[in-house]
């Protein structure tokens, strides 16, 4: 038992706690209407909204999953990084049309837009039963990364686990988005303080990055299958559309949505684009992190492990459990803003639309509340019923799924020419041939071979999926046009999307 | 009638923004060893340059078009 380690674990976690109480109180606002609870009352500005979208990009993702596949595979994880890279000019291009059409209508999901483009609840239904189902393998994720730390320090079995998913419980049901966001700012310090210090004291150590780098190669090469520390060619379709279909993803996750969604303007969205790259340049310093417990001879097979071993081999155990805890936190912040998203999605676009259309505000924030109990627990389902190699495979089979909603949700904020049922039909394609290619290694990787005259490219399922989802979208639309098929009406008008909604 | 010309002429600064797609998505310009820098191998060091020009345009676009 790592006993240092452990008391200033806690003892930060308890500080996070307070403050993801006292979260309630900050801005104040009724928490009882959905609005409020689950956007913050849309009134974040630059400095929060920096906080809390990259509170949803460094997660135990970036702090064990992205170094465990680069301990295990090496320069494949580094797809991470071009990932975060082309995120943000994506982001810059789409989401203010997004933002501006949903603040006008009081749009709270990317499920409520859809159904207001189209006038269609099963349009919206198929957005928001995707969107909560493919965030319960990325909060598993989280999960993973928190069982890391928490094993790393001595502790066994799966009651701290469960303490931690309580407290975090509690503080979203009281405090909803306020609480995360506020946590996040604390959460963020300590990861860059952690960070800093690790990219300068290991290398250091190690006697120079040349060094470091070239032990790390001998040690890849010995892996089953070896690793390489220079991505080989055969690899390169395989690392951009991981790049390309996370980056995508990221922009149709629930969760980022939410953090988008409580922006208060345009401007802060667009700025926020130029200002998140620094959370890009953390990542890629401690992707750097596997190569580091290579190049110590950190031995472990359960790969989440290597970051955690790396701490407490090279760090006194005060500063072990610092990081510790701000990894832990780095993985709650994330939970909390993702379940809080899938919670809006059920209670608007499913409870409301289907079961309950005279629900009064108070009544929407009470289910959405006991909703995002129930998406934690079906994390645990992923995490225990389809295990990986690599953590890092929950968070790209949850993007499998939901880059199936991008037509829907990409192509519609430019054009009202695809036709609903096309975009439901295509969505429908997608999700069923996603799965197919996942299922056809077993559940166990999101990598697929398409064999064309003989020649086999390997690419990211998610991407291939998506691409099967876009033909089947603009062909059956065209028939559908044809046909003079009825597309629904549209409550948005062109000037909706633009700068003056 | 001024107005819609600047208008027309602020969206090709957007182009900028397929730039970082184009530097980093096409692996083989960067996956090999050499040259270092500081140590550090060229396929690491390129991306994380990225990052930085990525950020610098952003914020170049953002400055053109804060109003839009």
């Amino acid at each position: 038992m790592q006993w240092t380690a452990l008391s200033v674990f806690i003892a930060f976690f308890v500080l996070v706690t307070v403050v993801g109480f006292l979260a309630a109180r900050w801005r104040r606002g009724s928490l009882d209407s959905i609005e409020e609870w689950g956007l913050a009352g849309r009134r974040f500005g630059t400095l929060v909204t920096w906080f809390l979208v990259g509170g949803d990009f460094y997660t135990a993702y970036t702090f064990i999953a992205v170094p465990a596949l680069m301990y295990g595979a090496g320069a494949l994880a580094f797809y991470a990084v071009p990932y975060t890279i082309v995120v943000y000019p994506i982001f810059f291009l789409i989401l203010p049309r997004l933002w501006s059409v949903c603040k006008k209508h009081g749009y709270v999901t990317a499920a409520d837009y859809v159904a207001g483009r189209f006038g269609d609840r099963w349009l919206a239904l198929a957005v928001a039963v995707t969107g909560i189902v493919a965030v319960m393998p990325y909060i598993a994720l989280q999960l993973a990364g928190m069982q890391a730390v928490i094993s790393a320090m001595g502790l066994q079995g799966e009651w701290p686990l469960i303490v931690a998913f309580v407290v975090l419980a509690l503080y979203t049901l009281t405090s909803g988005l306020r609480a995360p966001a506020l946590i996040a700012i604390v959460k963020d310090l300590m990861i860059y303080i952690t960070v800093i210090v690790a990219v300068v004291v290991i290398p250091i150590k190690l006697g120079g990055f040349h060094r470091m780098f070239a032990v790390a190669q001998t040690a890849l090469a010995t892996h089953n299958p070896p690793g390489a520390l220079i991505l080989p060619n055969q690899s390169a379709t395989l690392y951009a559309t991981l790049a390309l279909g996370s980056a995508l993803a990221a922009y149709v996750y629930p969760h980022t949505l939410t953090g988008i969604f409580s922006a208060d303007s345009r401007r802060t969205i667009k700025k926020n684009m130029a200002l998140l790259p620094a959370y890009t340049f953390g990542l890629g310093l401690i992707t750097l992190l596997g190569l580091m417990a290579l190049a110590v001879g950190i031995h472990t097979s359960n790969t989440n492990q290597a970051v955690p071993l790396l701490f407490l081999k090279e760090f006194p155990g005060w500063f072990a459990g610092f990081a510790f805890a701000a990894i832990a936190i780095g993985a709650l912040v994330p939970a909390a803003i993702m379940s809080i998203a899938a919670s809006n999605l059920f209670t608007r676009n499913i409870y409301r639309a289907f079961f309950h259309k005279q629900s009064s505000e108070k009544h929407e924030a009470n289910v959405a509340k006991v909703v995002s109990l129930l998406v934690k627990v079906g994390a645990l389902v992923f995490i225990l019923g389809f295990p990986q190699q690599y953590a890092i495979s929950l968070q790209q089979v949850g993007g499998i799924l939901i880059l199936q909603t991008v037509p829907a949700l990409v192509f519609t904020l430019y054009t009202g020419w695809f036709h609903r049922r096309a975009l439901l039909i295509g969505w429908l394609v997608g999700i069923l041939y996603g799965i197919y290619m996942w299922g056809s290694t077993g559940y166990k990787s999101t990598t697929y071979a398409i064999h064309w005259f003989g020649a086999s490219v390997s690419a990211y399922a998610g991407i291939w999926a998506l691409i099967l989802n876009i033909v089947v979208t603009v062909v059956l639309t065209l028939v559908f046009r044809a046909a003079k098929v009825y597309n629904g009406v549209d409550q948005t008008i062109a000037s909706d999307y633009g700068p003056n909604a | 009638m001024n107005q819609v010309g600047e208008k027309r002429r602020s969206r090709w600064w957007y182009l900028l923004l397929l730039l970082p797609l184009v530097g980093t998505l096409i692996p083989p310009i960067y996956s090999s060893e050499t040259p270092e820098l500081w140590g550090i191998p060229f396929f690491y060091w390129y991306q994380m340059l990225w990052v930085i020009i990525s950020s610098v345009i952003t914020l170049i676009v953002y400055a053109i078009t804060k109003n839009e």
